[in-house]
């Protein structure tokens, strides 16, 4: 009597090692992008900081890449992204976090139906869109009550802040649905009112989910670009505490706008201008990671242990 | 008088107005609340009350007058409706979009589902413990003081912390760490921590669904003790479906068969020993169910 033939096949065996490094080789492709993208900056950032020092870089007020006096000043550019942060988180985080709680506390599933959808496409708009948006609808109706700027900080903020309500609300809501159902049963039983049980069960207990929402949504609003290019103006600014509204009425330069000026503008060569470019977007990315960092930390941290 | 506490008038009263004190402002008349000893003074009454879930019927013209200060076994089969009978009384049934009710219940005469009546305010009235244990993540001090807050009793609300955590037989076990989490306790110390949350606030009635089967057999045996003595302030009315559980706790059951139907409902003795009807004797005996 023979025994069952249990044994290798050769092509099968083939195959599945083909795939495994198929499988690990688009893995290592966003890695390796990643390291790259880093290396860039940092090798040309060097580059840069050997012809400006770091303290002019980081302490300047000054930033005058191409006109003379030439100045190298990071500070204005970063006042140019608080603003926008401080702003569009002013629009983005009050409104993100009660749609969040209308959706997950309040709607109807046949209500809910209609506006994740919804909030979804307002995602999807692209943002060149947004940003000519807010440069010919919003700042002309801003224009009307208050003394603005064709380019100004404020529009932009808003305009970003919308962009990143989805992000707010769709990311706390999901923490909000995870909140168990006998919590709320519990609060209910005691006599709550669903607003009480809305604030003081699953706000709470939903908190490192909304507070990563936020972060993550205020990481966008560093990046993003486009909106600000079209609708904040190209002035870098230097935030003046004595007159915090100015920042908000006359055109301001965050950093990425600042990219993109470089980067499209008539500078010849490998100066100290164009090196500059990388110096910023060094700035820029250490910033957005340490934001992630924290909403990781935050995350894992804060997480609530429902058993 | 005695029904207004429950109207939609109270609706505003949420945070920050405190409620009427106990005692005072009664769905109990003032002459029966002073009375400590069990009375045989009907509290709750169902009159030919029917529970659907969209087009199914959970509950069967069911007719039941459970007496105040007592402990009520409500036992059945799995599907008879005996949970969606205690979710009745204290409206959470409400929560559940399908659910639909006919018929009356009666608290203290008046009907819950009135069009005046606020079921938050009703809920106010009524604690509810639930199947398993579902502490808030929060400390043990805030758990217990939760309803107190939601219902504005915001006076010594420490001491009514430690009152009622001390019916709850808890107190000896935690004293001395109420800023640590609920969730740090055990499964029965949460258990009697939801207990002692319920019962905070002072309600009139306790209702209780299936307070123990996640629990061990010691930490059951101690939840039994409680409720027996939780019986001398306050009417229990407890699903379970331990037979033995109901027949060593309770005064009066009800048993729920197949169908949502109340079958039989009479004093506890009575119902395990000679009950009037076969299909209850059946159940009881383990034939079926």
């Amino acid at each position: 009597m023979s025994q069952p033939d249990f044994s290798h096949d050769a092509s099968r065996t083939a195959r599945g090692t083909a795939f495994r490094y198929l499988f690990m080789l688009c893995a290592l492709l966003s890695i390796l992008t990643t390291v790259a993208i880093i290396l860039t900056l940092l090798i040309d950032a060097v580059d840069f900081f050997a012809q400006v020092s770091l303290v002019e870089f980081l302490t300047g007020t000054r930033w005058s890449p191409t006109n003379e006096p030439i100045a190298f000043g990071v500070l204005p550019l970063i006042s140019g992204t608080l603003v926008i942060t401080v702003g569009s988180a002013m629009v983005a985080l009050p409104i993100g976090l009660l749609t969040a709680i209308y959706l997950s506390e309040y709607a109807t599933d046949r209500q809910r139906s209609y506006l994740k959808p919804a909030l979804e496409v307002l995602a999807g708009v692209p943002t060149v869109v947004y940003g000519y948006f807010a440069l010919v609808y919003i700042t002309p109706a801003l224009d009307t009550i208050l003394p603005l700027s064709t380019f100004n900080g404020l529009s932009a903020s808003i305009m970003v802040g919308i962009m990143i309500i989805p992000m707010v609300s769709s990311i706390s809501e999901d923490a909000m649905s995870a909140v168990p159902d006998s919590l709320r049963q519990a609060s209910y039983g005691l006599g709550a009112t669903k607003f009480t049980v809305s604030t003081s069960v699953v706000v709470p207990a939903a908190l490192s989910g909304i507070f990563s929402s936020f972060i993550l949504a205020l990481s966008r609003a560093i990046g993003e670009t486009m909106i600000v290019a079209i609708a904040a103006g190209q002035t870098p600014r230097m935030v003046d505490l004595t007159d915090p509204a100015g920042m908000f009425l006359n055109s301001i330069q965050p950093m990425t706008s600042a990219m993109v000026q470089i980067g499209t503008g008539d500078i010849v060569g490998q100066g100290e201008a164009y090196k500059s470019l990388f110096a910023v977007g060094l700035t820029l990315f250490v910033i957005t990671f340490v934001m992630n960092l924290i909403s990781e930390f935050v995350a894992s941290r804060y997480r609530e242990v429902y058993r | 008088m005695t029904n207004e506490q429950m109207t939609s008038s109270e609706t505003e009263s949420t945070d920050d107005q405190p409620a009427p004190t106990p005692g005072t402002d009664g769905l109990v008349d003032s002459a029966d609340a002073g009375a400590e000893t069990a009375t045989d003074r009907t509290l709750l009454e169902a009159r030919d009350l029917d529970v659907y879930y969209g087009e199914e019927q959970a509950l069967d013209s069911v007719d039941i007058e459970i007496p105040e200060k007592q402990v009520t076994a409500v036992i059945g089969p799995s599907g008879c409706g005996k949970s969606t009978f205690l979710r009745c009384i204290n409206r959470m049934n409400d929560l559940v979009d399908a659910a639909h009710v006919e018929g009356e219940l009666l608290f203290d005469g008046k009907n819950v589902y009135d069009d005046d009546v606020d079921p938050v305010a009703l809920r106010r009235k009524i604690g509810m413990v639930f199947q398993s244990p579902n502490p808030f993540p929060k400390s043990i001090r805030d758990n217990v003081a939760y309803g107190l807050k939601v219902q504005g009793k915001d006076e010594n609300v420490d001491e009514k912390v430690r009152t009622a955590l001390e019916r709850a037989a808890l107190l000896e076990e935690v004293d001395g760490q109420l800023d640590s989490s609920g969730l740090d306790l055990s499964g029965g110390q949460q258990q009697r921590l939801c207990i002692a949350r319920a019962i905070a606030p002072d309600p009139d009635v306790i209702l209780m669904d299936e307070p123990a089967s996640a629990l061990d057999p010691v930490a059951t045996s101690k939840i039994e003790d409680l409720i027996e003595d939780l019986a001398e302030e306050y009417t229990v009315v407890i699903v379970t479906h331990n037979m033995q559980q109901a027949a060593r706790i309770s005064d009066k059951t009800a048993v729920f068969l197949t169908g949502g139907e109340l079958v039989e409902f009479d004093d506890t003795e009575k119902i395990f020993e000679n009950p009037e009807h076969d299909r209850v004797e059946d159940y009881i005996t383990g034939k079926f169910g």
